[in-house]
């Protein structure tokens, strides 16, 4: 019982990781420029896409990682230019039906040029299962997992320990008053979408070898990373790396150890309990007063 | 009223000349499937454009409506009117007993409950067994009827829904100016103030809410009685996004929105169908869903308020929804 | 009111839309005719090409692309050219239902598709009711049984009863009477779970675990963390990839032993490179097209499957996979069946029903009144897969 109990301890976190690594994503972005990006999902399934192109004509992983990071940055700026910036003042709902519009475009770009057929990448380290207790992991789980903690620490140490942290985080409430101390929130929304699809990307890239990469799987990420954002609190960065791991976890002792069938219902029953009961802890304290 | 009366006419001739003129099986069911659609989207036109709530979760009730119906008359042997009945009101007593709580989260945080809630039904729709027949479906549902009058070939069908859309259209005109219209329309504006001017907004929220799953319940029902075989697959969340765009591609608050938008969307899937391939040879479907997903990116930026913005009062500050919301 | 008024101006928006669809709807009615002046046949297709199932339908529209070009290049059906529409249903039942209506309208002799059974189910009722012959690729029983209520419906892949007999076969010559069953969530796992779970019943096999997991799962450990716990002697997985191949890595990680049955749902080449090595030792029916170099020279089917592999890869690049072999049938006994009964959609009804002894793909088929599939158990074979191949098991 105890190795079975491990077992689903260890598909969790694995699990988990890859909802924090989405979580992290769509909070990042929202906290910066107040969008809910549906698309983010997309962002992670062209990223990972254009890895598997790279390895297929033979670069290392160790390049690969890099560049497909530096071209999905660029197609994320690039969408930003065109779509977003140009809709500024727009409403949210209007902001989320662009983004409905992007990761539509977007998985129609991935079918056109990668097709239907799904695709593996190489993991970072060869070598079979760890043996921990008698349960199995995998050793590309732990690269996610140390990839979800660079993120967040990186994210963390941004948002809450350096001047340009703060300064982003007050543009989204005042943007007047953002402008006034010499920040664009043009510029800033540029860079929030460019990190958005380079931590996508990164993602992708390290999730590929454990999920394996289709053109379509971006919107049911996106979905699992709202969940996991929702759970922890859409605009904090701990929040979402915990609300990812719990929703991991939950998923898989659900699974294992009540019913395969459920396991879904489980979540959402929870997301929905957390949205209903806890709304304090959920929503950010800044976005609440700014009426 | 006389404007009102002018509105009916033209529906009315429109409806009889189309079911007259038109031979095709093929445009009369994308006029149905747009006519149901334009159901769903007037009342969640009402929900999002005059209440200002947004549900990602109204696949749910389209689909309960559908497998009530369904359910019914396979299983049970109901008279397909009365299943049609039951059909709307199941979905709307649903939305009755979850909406109190739920319509008290604010609009991002309503959209992900309305989400999991529409994936909740989904899933109960997979996990029915026997009863939903689980992800195969139900199959040899029997065509609407009346007495002996069966509802059995698209004209007749088609002449149905725009009967009932056109009746919808025309009672929520009327509502839309009434007293309650203008309640509703305050809330959008802002809460607080309708609250101070003795308008119970919790209370019209709800309506709206619950009178949109009637809508959604209907639409279900006669999808079921029109295609006659029903699964999960239709009645995902990926449905629940689309009623939501239809909504905001046809413009919030407008009378001709919501079938606006409905045929805009529908049609513009059909178009691109038949005529990618004539402009690029040999695309497919890949080329149709880029092109879908370009247009409605350029519709939200250069035509925010929808397409019928010339009626629409929709405000476009995302400060309308930030004021749009609850005491917590 | 006044606001409602002005946005009169979207009347002859609407107006035109809709006339815009009709002409759109319409056009494609002016049949071509060939040098020789003989009209030309008019088939439609409805296939999943995008959406969830494309990767099933994707590889059928090529298929039935390569056909079309090659029928009319030898001169068409009597000297008729053929006039092949294929459409895209989006892989959901609405689309499905409109894109068949289309081709109606259009003059179509007969409909190929869909690809997957819901789709094909929701177009059902207007086929019978237009009187038009189909012929689905998908695999659900339902979708030709029972037959009374499906005259002109007929189906080109093995039922899943075919398989299932197959694989009770092998439990039972290894002596494994309790396994454990796991399904991919949708209606090809549910329907190879009922079929299963009938015939096992009546092999005297205990199902002693039943799990499910949805298509876009990415992890099965949980799920196969109970069948290790139910002291099952094997496991049998009703699923296609992705989902089939994250299973059988987490099984190989997991250190697993027991045989591992899948479905024909992953008899193509993509999900033993998915699994990378862990695919190895798994067993599942398949039709021959997987093992045509392996069956025999005399082997009935062994010309059309090399022909099909040869001509496939010529064209795309890329081996055929069953999915597109189940396009070949259906267009092969359709022209077959226009040959015999000409531009008269009962005859060609008929004519299919009167099918004997054709050899395709999936296997030898001899139709009947009360068997609209018309393939029997040898259509399908065991395999094992070793070394990243398939090896048949004699």
């Amino acid at each position: 019982m105890g190795e079975q109990l491990l077992q689903l301890l260890f598909s969790g976190l694995t699990v988990g990781s890859i909802y924090s690594l989405m979580g992290l994503s769509i909070v990042s972005l929202f906290n910066i420029t107040g969008i809910l990006n549906l698309a983010q999902g997309e962002f992670v399934v062209i990223g990972a896409l254009i890895a598997v192109s790279l390895c297929s004509i033979g670069m290392p992983m160790i390049v690969v990682f890099p560049v497909s990071i530096l071209l999905a940055a660029l197609l994320g700026g690039l969408i930003e230019r065109l779509t977003i910036n140009r809709a500024r003042g727009a409403s949210n709902l209007n902001m989320l039906i662009i983004t409905i519009g992007i990761s539509i475009s977007l998985r129609g770009l991935a079918l056109l040029i990668w097709g239907t057929d799904t695709y593996s990448l190489p993991a970072f380290t060869k070598g079979g299962p760890l043996f921990l207790g008698g349960a199995a992991l995998n050793p590309q789980s732990i690269w996610i997992f140390a990839l979800a903690v660079v993120n967040f620490a990186g994210m963390y140490l941004f948002f809450e320990h350096t001047y340009w942290g703060k300064a982003v985080k007050a543009s989204v409430n005042n943007r007047t008053g953002a402008r006034l101390q010499g920040i664009n929130p043009h510029t800033i929304s540029l860079l929030a979408f460019v990190t958005a699809g380079g931590l996508g990307a990164a993602a992708g890239v390290s999730i590929g070898p454990i999920t394996m990469v289709t053109y379509d799987m971006g919107f049911m990420l996106g979905v699992k990373g709202f969940v996991a954002a929702a759970i922890g609190g859409l605009s904090n960065v701990s929040g979402a790396v915990i609300g990812g791991l719990f929703l991991g976890i939950l998923e898989a002792f659900s699974s294992g150890l009540i019913s395969s069938s459920l396991k879904d219902a489980i979540s959402i029953i929870i997301l929905i309990l957390v949205l209903l009961f806890r709304p304090e802890g959920i929503i950010g304290a800044k976005r609440e007063r700014k009426i | 009223m006389k404007k009102t009366t002018i509105f009916g006419i033209i529906i009315l001739l429109f409806i009889l000349i189309v079911s007259l003129v038109v031979k095709s099986n093929y445009l009369f069911s994308i006029l149905i499937i747009i006519g149901l659609y334009a159901i769903i989207v007037q009342g969640l036109g009402i929900l999002m454009g005059y209440a200002g709530q947004v549900s990602f979760g109204h696949a749910a009730f389209y689909g309960l409506g559908a497998y009530t119906a369904a359910i019914l008359t396979t299983r049970y042997h109901w008279p397909t009117i009365a299943a049609l009945l039951a059909a709307i009101i199941l979905p709307g007593t649903i939305a009755a007993l979850i909406g109190r709580q739920t319509l008290k989260l604010r609009e991002l945080y309503l959209a992900l409950a309305t989400l999991g809630f529409g994936i909740l039904v989904f899933i109960a729709f997979n996990e029915g067994r026997e009863f939903t027949g689980g992800p195969s479906g139900i199959s040899s549902i029997p065509f609407l009827n009346i007495g002996s009058f069966a509802f059995d070939s698209d004209r007749k069908f088609f002449v149905l829904v725009w009967a009932v859309l056109a009746l919808l259209l025309l009672g929520i005109n009327n509502l839309v100016h009434s007293r309650t219209g203008r309640a509703l329309r305050a809330i959008r504006e802002s809460e607080y103030a309708a609250e101070n001017a003795g308008i119970d907004s919790a209370s019209l929220k709800l309506q709206a809410f619950i009178f949109s799953a009637l809508l959604a319940g209907l639409a279900g029902g006669l999808y079921a009685f029109y295609i006659t075989f029903i699964s999960p697959a239709a009645f995902s969340y990926h449905a629940s996004i689309e009623f939501v765009l239809m909504a905001v591609v046809g413009g919030l608050g407008t009378f001709w929105g919501p079938l606006l938008g409905a045929a805009v969307i529908v049609a513009l899937s059909e178009i691109l169908r038949e005529v990618v391939p004539l402009l690029i040879p040999g695309a497919g479907g890949e080329y149709q869903i880029i092109i879908y997903g370009i247009i409605l990116i350029l519709l939200m930026v250069y035509k925010p308020e929808g397409l019928s913005s010339l009626g629409a009062v929709f405000d476009r500050s995302p400060k309308r929804a930030e004021q749009n919301t609850n005491k917590q | 009111m006044k606001k409602s008024i002005k946005s009169w101006k979207f009347i002859p928006c609407l107006v035109l839309l809709l006339a815009l669809s009709l002409i759109v709807g319409g056009c494609g009615t002016n049949s071509q005719t060939d040098a020789a002046g003989k009209e030309a046949y008019k088939i439609g297709a409805v296939i999943d090409i995008s959406g969830n199932s494309s990767s099933l339908g994707v590889p059928e529209r090529d298929t039935l692309k390569m056909m079309e070009e090659q029928l009319n290049a030898k001169g068409g059906i009597n000297g008729h050219p053929v006039e092949l529409e294929i459409l895209d249903n989006k892989s959901t039942e609405q689309e499905a239902v409109t894109a068949v209506k289309g081709l109606i309208d259009k003059g179509v002799l007969a409909v190929i598709g869909c690809s997957s059974s819901g789709p094909s189910m929701a177009m059902i009722p207007t086929v019978q009711n237009a009187k038009i012959p189909m012929i689905s690729l998908a695999a659900a029983s339902s979708i030709v049984e029972p037959v009374s209520e499906r005259q002109w419906v007929f189906k080109t892949p093995q039922s899943d009863i075919v398989m299932v007999n197959k694989i009770i076969g092998y439990l039972q010559s290894n002596n494994l009477q309790k396994v454990a069953f796991m399904s991919m969530n949708n209606s090809y796992g549910d329907g190879g779970k009922k079929t299963f779970a009938v015939a096992a019943k009546e092999s005297n096999i205990t199902i002693v675990a039943e799990e499910k997991f949805a298509a876009d799962d990415k992890d099965m450990t949980p799920q196969l963390t109970r069948v290790k716990a139910s002291g099952s002697q094997a496991v049998i997985v009703w699923a296609i990839p992705p989902s089939a191949s994250i299973l059988t890595k987490n099984f190989k990680d997991m250190g697993l032993t027991i045989p591992l049955i899948h479905s024909h749902g992953v008899g193509n080449q993509n999900f033993i490179d998915l699994a990378q090595g862990a695919a190895d030792g798994v067993i599942l029916p398949i039709g021959k097209l997987a093992v045509a170099d392996q069956i025999s020279a005399d082997d009935p089917q062994k010309k059309v499957l090399d022909n099909y592999i040869t001509d496939y890869t010529k064209k795309y690049n890329s081996a055929p996979n069953s999915f597109g072999g189940y396009a070949v049938d259906a267009f092969n006994l359709l022209v077959n069946a226009i040959e015999k009964a000409g531009a008269d959609r009962t005859a060609i009804r008929d004519q299919l029903e009167k099918t004997q002894g054709y050899t395709g793909i999936s296997g030898i088929f001899n139709m009947s009144a009360q068997d609209h599939n018309g393939l029997k158990p040898d259509s399908a074979v065991m395999v094992r897969i070793e070394n990243g191949k398939w090896k048949l098991i004699k």
